[in-house]
């Protein structure tokens, strides 16, 4: 076995142990860990990715002194790898571009706490990544709960700490399902590592028993990961939870959260119940319906919405339910545009929403479209974020948004059926509505009013600046250098079946 | 029909138990309700898979001494999924009641959407 191999065990337990240590030190020095343990689980996530692209084939990992059945095991391959990547960079960027806000939201004493919940964050998300075995993947899903209500309440004003509650009670009945599905699979199969069930599960689908209680796990497990990640009916919670809470943790909570959440998702498809018994199940279409009304409501609660803040939550939800729509296809090609899609909306979200603290902090830190006015000019690095990110996710070519909405439609295309017609028009006019609420949203920042917010002192942060200039370029890559990628998500899902 | 209801007791209890604190945590509007909604849908779950493991006339699998033949022991492995489910929902529940505090605190009551109305108008 190769060095690399250690390297997700190395991350994750980091990851937990400079969580607790960050929470006895003094602000600076707790970002100054957290931003280097960013750094080191993003260079290791490359190695693993690099590793892996390299062998051609995964590698799995005991943990502890049991082999295969009784013990506990990390499984890396490329898919895992490019994710890990992903997250910490968009992690690292997250922190770096909201550094500033963190001071200006959060109480003096409570600086440090942030760190700590950024921190347990990352080890819950990579966990839930590199885990093969479900009950763990649960355990990091309940501790991937409890870090994202902590960021949400972090910031202590009435709306923060009752969206906290929201996200919890909602986050909470999801993992109750979870939790249920993953005792009932138990029951079934014996087994809690993925690979172990998969051949259970086959042998089980093969002779065509238990059909009923499969058909229940595998509708318990995928509808408490749907409320988890905010598919379209369960987005009560979203709005609030990303409206006011502080910039970095919107951009984490929207962009790696509930992702990592359809991530484990889209592993249970693959390795826990195997894509036949999965598809076989109709809940695929269940995921299409959802993610196709997810698509059209969203965007009209967006465009309903003065608030950008959350104008951009709400646009959340219409781009969960392009992920969704593209689980729903149950083909090879939806599976790698959702993939895909997990990631350009990763990129641009977290973009957005710090571009937008950005430009409320020049408009007397108030976040409706009236006073928004002008603020492009007054803080020009944010207003050329918020743009590129908005291009981005109307679909304008060039951006990472096009992209994926090129791989959806191609899906939907492939599939040949009552599903493609219905793709193709509400991504039509799912496009449009974008369009309409986030140029809206564009002309009203390059509007030049509001010159009583103008101060001549302003100066963009440092930090800030190069975290918008990552995020710009991490969009284009994504959306000129596309075919990398797309190969090697292609490649990951090879590798999970 | 009913036969398998009553030959699985434990299974159909907890299953019940299960919908109870779900339907309390999604619908009731007091927070500690809630809370206790939380609990007893976490318990149903723990109930469910402690009757799965248990077989019966065996011991508890706790080796003292030599070790004998795992015939005279009950499955271990849901007793441990339990405990690790009692951990986490302990912490769970530490958090969403600091959170209830929290808000009694500041609005003086225990019901969500009254909280939810005072919070709209604070803007």
């Amino acid at each position: 076995m190769d060095f690399v191999c250690n390297f997700p065990f190395f991350c994750i337990v980091l990851c937990l142990a400079t969580g607790v240590i960050s929470s006895v030190l003094k602000p600076k020095v707790a970002k100054v860990v957290s931003v280097t343990l960013v750094s080191v689980c993003l260079v290791c996530s490359f190695c693993v990715l690099l590793y892996t692209v390299e062998t051609g084939e995964a590698f799995t990992y005991m943990m502890g002194h049991f082999p295969a059945p009784f013990g506990n095991e990390i499984r890396a391959g490329v898919l895992e790898g490019v994710m890990a990547t992903f997250f910490s960079v968009i992690m690292l960027l997250a922190i770096l571009g909201g550094e500033k806000y963190i001071k200006i939201d959060v109480e003096e004493p409570k600086q440090n706490l942030v760190f700590v919940l950024i921190n347990l964050l990352l080890s819950s998300l990579l966990a839930l990544v590199y885990t093969n075995d479900l009950f763990t993947a649960y355990v990091f899903v309940e501790i991937n709960t409890i870090a994202a209500g902590g960021l949400i309440m972090i910031r202590s004003n009435g709306h923060c700490v009752l969206a906290s509650m929201k996200y919890m009670i909602m986050s909470l009945l999801g993992s109750g399902l979870l939790l249920i599905g993953i005792t009932l699979q138990y029951d079934l199969t014996g087994h809690l590592l993925m690979s172990n069930i998969k051949d259970s599960i086959a042998v089980l689908a093969a002779n065509g028993e238990y059909t009923v209680p499969l058909t229940v796990i595998i509708g318990l497990m995928s509808v408490g990961i749907a409320i988890k990640s905010a598919l379209f009916p369960f987005h009560a919670w979203l709005a609030d939870a990303y409206g006011y809470s502080t910039a970095s943790s919107a951009a984490i909570l929207s962009s790696l959260v509930s992702k990592a959440y359809i991530f484990l998702l889209i592993k249970i498809m693959y390795r826990v119940i195997g894509t036949e018994v999965f598809w076989d199940s109709k809940i695929t279409n269940v995921f299409f319906i959802l993610g196709v009304a997810g698509m059209l409501f969203g965007s009209f609660s967006a465009i309903k919405e003065h608030d950008m803040r959350r104008m951009i939550a709400f646009s959340s939800v219409a781009q969960i339910g392009y992920i969704y729509m593209g689980l729903g296809f149950g083909t090879e090609l939806g599976m790698v545009a959702a993939v895909f899609h997990i990631l350009s909306h990763a990129a641009t979200k977290s973009m957005l929403f710090v571009a937008c603290r950005g430009l409320s902090e020049v408009s007397g830190n108030k976040k409706d479209f009236s006073d928004l006015k002008g603020s492009g000019f007054r803080n020009k690095p944010a207003g050329v974020a918020f743009s590129v990110g908005a291009f981005s996710m109307v679909g304008v070519p060039l951006f990472a948004g096009f992209i994926s909405k090129l791989y959806l439609t191609s899906a939907a295309l492939e599939t040949m059926s009552v599903k493609m017609a219905v793709a193709v028009i509400v991504l039509a006019i799912s496009t449009i509505l974008n369009a309409l609420y986030f140029i809206r949203a564009v002309i009203s920042i390059y509007t030049p009013r509001n010159e009583h917010y103008r101060d001549a002192s302003f100066r963009p942060g440092k930090t800030f600046c190069v975290g918008m200039v990552c995020f710009i370029v991490i969009n284009f890559v994504l959306g000129l250098a596309s075919f990398p990628i797309i190969n090697a998500i292609e490649q990951g899902l090879h590798m999970f079946s | 029909m009913l036969g398998n209801l009553f030959a699985n007791y434990y299974e159909a209890v907890s299953m019940i138990l299960f919908g109870i604190g779900f339907t309390t945590l999604l619908l009731n509007r007091n927070m500690i309700k809630k809370i206790l909604g939380l609990n007893i849908m976490d318990t149903a779950i723990y109930l469910f898979l402690a009757a799965k493991g248990y077989i019966f006339g065996r011991k508890v699998p706790i080796v003292t001494g030599t070790v004998p033949e795992p015939e005279k022991y009950i499955n271990p492995i849901p007793t441990g999924l339990v405990l690790t489910g009692i951990v986490v929902s302990v912490s769970v529940t530490a958090v969403m009641l600091s959170l209830t505090i929290r808000l009694y605190r500041r609005y003086r009551t225990l019901d969500i959407d009254e909280i939810t109305r005072f919070v709209k108008e604070e803007k």
